[in-house]
């Protein structure tokens, strides 16, 4: 109610309102912290390569196991790499592959699911029940199927988690279709004669832009965790690679006398998906849509 | 009589504004109830009546907060009370009752426990003498059977009934001021009649002050003693309620008063220009300044005080108010209707047309048929000419709405068909429909907020239609939105601004040129001004009928309204549970001799006059289904024969000035039955 009155009258462009939502976000202290984060990870996945001290495939048995030092900030691993120089590279692939994972994530569940809110009737019944089925298969059985079927490269692990986290967005996106489809402005756009495609990308899209957006976040959360998860069981990123998972899952034998080993890529990991957990909740209140009052299901 | 019960003193309320400006909603309000008096507070929407309301029970909505003043009731100050002495006074002295009490009990315990919940926490009554207590209860809200009424949960009631029982809860604790707000707008028209009935004789047998919170001057001055009007968040004129509604003394309530239709005069109502200004946009001058046909110079820049006329006993915030003393009396002109009827020149025809909501059965799902004895709506056969102005009247579930959806094609009829110009018959399906017929049917709807895409900028809204018929773009599209913002009267900066940056007027406005950017022949009014207020509701009527004298335009005009249906319409058609009862011209409708539903729902108009008052001729029960055999109105008829209603259906009779009633009783004698 605020807002609306008496204050913003001008009509913004795109990239003012873009502004609008980032500055309201950084304004609150959740929001900016987890902002900072995000954009911390962010730059220190584009910029590893060239500020990584050591080549992080280097192996060397002189420098088996070191503590923490001057030369090597957070220590060395079982096979003598350097720990800083592989925390700093190991999300870059966690952070490619799930963020272009949610956005066919994205893509294909809010389509599915506007469509279906829209059509109704059995269109609606038969794939809400497939994706049900779906939704009940442990996801990681199935991902360590493909896996072990086609490979673990990127273009396998993409449109593979990409599905798998898809289905929940069907759902929210559907249910946020349902909220609009009632409204007169849908009916009258039908009593109009528009055709389906028209009233999903005119009328429905930018209503429901927002639900989805919003779910779609929290998804890139839960998709790094599962990708670290692969990682961790060996079916993620292939050695040498450097990766958080993979990291955890190497080290977390010598975790009794050498926990640095294990701290590092685990205060990345969760560091990370904290910022965009706040980052998500800080751009839902941001577009006024409350989590914590609003279930999206 | 005298004794003050609560007293609000220089209360302001407001909020800090995102830019951390401090804006106030109401300024300034002082007044005074005094004990057994019913006080309307009566204003527009976002004039503050309700904030004021729940002020006055100690109550500021989150966000908000008391600026300065104080509400002090029987000598305590209830803003500066912590929430543990509120709960001694809020149900115990201080009572509410809410708009919908459908929301308001809770779904899933009886009616009887809950009404003994609040028996437990305000009185000292054991168990059996609340037994006692909760069925006199019920009795004295004049609910039905109280006995078996206790073991009902809330969703087995009707509306009034639901209605009655939340007034039944709120007077368990014998307040001494009972707080109303808009208790019957959600209400049918017969309902509120019935309600507001009860409301005021409840008043006088406990003698309970009650403050009664409404948009509405119709129920206002049907139990009011003292009437506040409220304006920008301001008291503008506060006084006795006959003085107030029959010589207002402040340029707005007359305005208000002379822009409501009534029942006695045909033609428009005046309508009053511009809208109430926003919270933090007054500047320092009058609020009503720019509206005010009597403003000055001196209004532009100076803020009027409430001012108290000893010889009215009224306070008035106006500079000029002696004028429209002088002016003395209200009355009413009326702006009258071009006729603009195409006699014998039909657009629209309906013939025996039945609308069912019932699913389809298995097996008629094969055959593609739909089987139901019993439809939502049956029967129905009109005539629609060009330029007319066609109302479809009834309470809510009369069908009326069913009737429109399937003219446009987004329901499917059951049996019957709807013929086009040139006798052509419009398909029931609307994928079926020729684009160029849908584009001759329009949709106007009740809700602006719900009708326009809260995401699209007005340009975006009113593109939608002319890019789809026309296939404009570029700058004739862009003249052609200016165009249509022209004739309802916007300013072409409007294009840039989102549905929410708009008054509810001008969404409505919005909503009138996408309906008319498409050129139709036929616009359905579904409800159109009822979610208006009363000042911008003739502000659009007149509008439509200017554009109808202007374009030629037919409009089926679905209201509950019966004064805003006679102000705006050439020919009335009646309708109870999906049953055509009386159709004819507006003016023969009006009078009788009438169908006794038509008599039923023009008894229960409530008109701002305090000398009229509803005639209450039949209960207000509410029917869930229509009945299989005979009338449609049996079950509540006043008039019913007897056995010959419950098993035929009524036939058509002509009354002498051309209007139609579907009755047993034969005309001639419903003259001399309705003229008594």
């Amino acid at each position: 109610m605020q807002s609306d009155l008496a204050t913003n009258n001008k009509q913004k462009n795109n990239f003012e309102k873009v502004l609008e939502i980032l500055k309201t976000m950084a304004l609150k202290p959740s929001g900016f912290i987890g902002l900072s984060i995000l954009i911390f990870h962010i730059l220190l996945a584009l910029m590893s390569p060239y500020i990584a001290p050591y080549d992080y495939k280097a192996i060397s048995p002189n420098t088996m196991l070191l503590a923490p030092s001057a030369e090597h900030w957070f220590g060395t691993d079982s096979l003598g790499r350097d720990v800083f120089t592989r925390t700093i590279l190991g999300g870059r692939t966690a952070l490619t592959v799930t963020f272009f994972g949610s956005l066919i994530a994205l893509l294909w569940g809010g389509l599915l699911g506007i469509f279906c809110g829209l059509v109704g009737g059995k269109i609606d019944d038969v794939v809400m029940r497939v994706v049900d089925a779906f939704l009940s298969i442990p996801w990681i059985l199935a991902m360590l199927l493909i896996v072990s079927l086609l490979g673990t490269s990127t273009q396998v692990l993409i449109p593979a988690l990409g599905f798998f986290y898809g289905k929940g967005i069907v759902r929210v996106a559907r249910a946020a279709t349902h909220d609009v489809i009632a409204k007169d402005f849908i009916v009258s756009a039908r009593a109009r004669g528009h055709s389906n495609m028209s009233i999903i990308w005119n009328e429905i899209i930018p209503n429901v832009r927002d639900a989805i957006l919003v779910e779609g976040a929290m998804r890139w959360s839960w998709m790094l965790l599962g990708f670290s998860s692969l990682s961790f069981l060996g079916f993620g990123v292939s050695p040498p690679t450097p990766d958080w998972g993979l990291m955890i899952s190497n080290a977390r034998g010598l975790m009794s006398f050498a926990y640095w080993s294990v701290i590092a890529p685990i205060v990345g990991l969760s560091s990370l998906i904290i910022g965009i957990n706040l980052t998500a909740d800080a751009f839902a209140k941001a577009l006024g849509i409350d989590r914590s009052t609003k279930a999206p299901v | 009589m005298n004794e003050i019960i609560e007293s609000v003193k220089n209360l302001s309320i407001g909020f800090n504004s995102q830019t951390g400006k401090q804006i106030s909603i109401l300024r300034n309000v002082t007044t005074n109830i005094k004990k057994g008096e019913t006080v309307g507070i009566v204003g527009e929407s976002g004039s503050g009546k309700s904030t004021l309301a729940l002020a006055m029970m100690g109550y500021i909505k989150q966000g908000l907060f008391a600026l300065e003043g104080e509400c002090i009731f029987k000598s305590e100050d209830l803003l500066k009370m912590n929430s543990r002495q509120l709960e001694k006074i809020r149900g115990r002295k201080i009572a509410m009752i809410p708009q919908n009490a459908g929301q308001a009990l809770t779904p899933n315990l009886k009616i009887g426990y809950q009404i003994d919940e609040a028996l437990k926490l305000h009185t000292d009554l054991n168990k059996n003498e609340r037994d006692n207590k909760i069925s006199e209860l019920l009795n004295k809200v004049r609910l039905p059977s109280p006995e078996t009424m206790a073991f009902r949960y809330p969703h087995e009631l009707s509306g009034g009934q639901q209605q009655r029982v939340a007034v039944a809860m709120a007077l368990a604790g014998k307040p001494d001021l009972l707080l109303l707000d808009e208790p019957t707008t959600g209400l049918d028209v017969t309902t509120q009649a019935h309600v507001l009935e009860l409301l005021r004789f409840i008043a006088k047998d406990t003698g309970t002050s009650m403050i009664y919170v409404s948009h509405d001057l119709g129920a206002i001055a049907q139990v009011s003693d003292r009437i506040v009007v409220m304006y920008a968040g301001e008291i503008v004129l506060e006084g006795p309620a006959r003085k107030i509604l029959k010589e207002p003394i402040h340029p707005y309530t007359f305005g208000l008063l002379k822009s409501i239709p009534k029942l006695s005069l045909t033609g428009l109502p005046d309508s009053m220009p511009g809208s109430q200004p926003q919270p933090g946009s007054i500047s320092d001058g009058c609020s009503f300044y720019e509206r005010c046909n009597l403003a000055s110079d001196k209004c532009k820049n100076n803020s009027p005080e409430l001012e108290y006329l000893n010889n009215l006993d009224t306070s008035v915030r106006c500079f000029n108010h002696k004028d429209l003393i002088q002016e003395n009396k209200l009355h009413h002109s009326t702006i009258t209707r071009k006729d603009t009827v195409q006699k014998n020149n039909n657009v629209l025809n309906l013939k025996d047309v039945s609308i069912t909501y019932a699913k389809q059965k298995f097996f008629d799902q094969l055959l593609n048929k739909i089987s139901d004895e019993n439809p939502t709506v049956k029967d129905i056969n009109l005539d629609i000419n060009k330029g007319e102005t066609i109302a479809l009247v009834g309470e809510s579930g009369s069908g009326k709405s069913t009737i429109l959806k399937s003219i446009a094609g987004l329901l499917k009829t059951k049996d019957g068909q709807i013929k086009f110009i040139n006798e052509r018959i419009l398909s029931s399906d609307l994928k079926l429909r020729d684009p160029n017929d849908l584009r001759a049917i329009q949709l106007i709807f009740q809700n602006p907020d719900e009708s326009l895409n809260p995401n699209h900028t007005v340009e975006q809204i009113l593109t939608q239609p002319l890019k789809l018929y026309f296939n404009l773009t570029g700058n004739e599209l862009k003249k052609n939105i200016i165009d249509l913002l022209k004739k309802v009267r916007l300013g072409e900066f409007y294009m840039s601004r989102y549905p929410r940056q708009l008054s509810g007027g001008e969404k409505q406005r919005v909503a009138v040129a996408r309906a008319f950017a498409a050129k139709p022949d036929i616009i359905l009014c579904d409800e159109v001004t009822s979610a208006l207020d009363v000042s911008v509701q003739a502000a659009v009527l007149n509008l439509l009928q200017k554009l109808k004298e202007d374009l030629g335009t037919t409009y089926i005009f679905v209201s509950h309204d019966l004064a805003v249906v006679r102000a705006i319409s050439d020919r009335v058609a009646v309708l109870y549970q999906g049953r055509l009862c009386e159709i004819g011209p507006s003016q023969n409708v009006y009078n009788y001799p009438s169908h006794p539903y038509t008599e039923v729902l023009l008894g229960a108009v409530l008109e701002p006059d305090p000398d009229i008052k509803p005639k209450l001729v039949a209960e207000d029960i509410v029917e869930e289904k229509p009945p299989e055999k005979g009338c449609s109105f049996q079950g509540r008829c006043p008039r019913k024969l007897g056995d010959i209603c419950n098993k035929e259906v009524p036939p058509w009779q002509i009354g002498e000035n051309g209007n139609a009633i579907r009755c047993h009783i034969k005309i001639n004698e419903l003259k001399n039955l309705q003229n008594v």
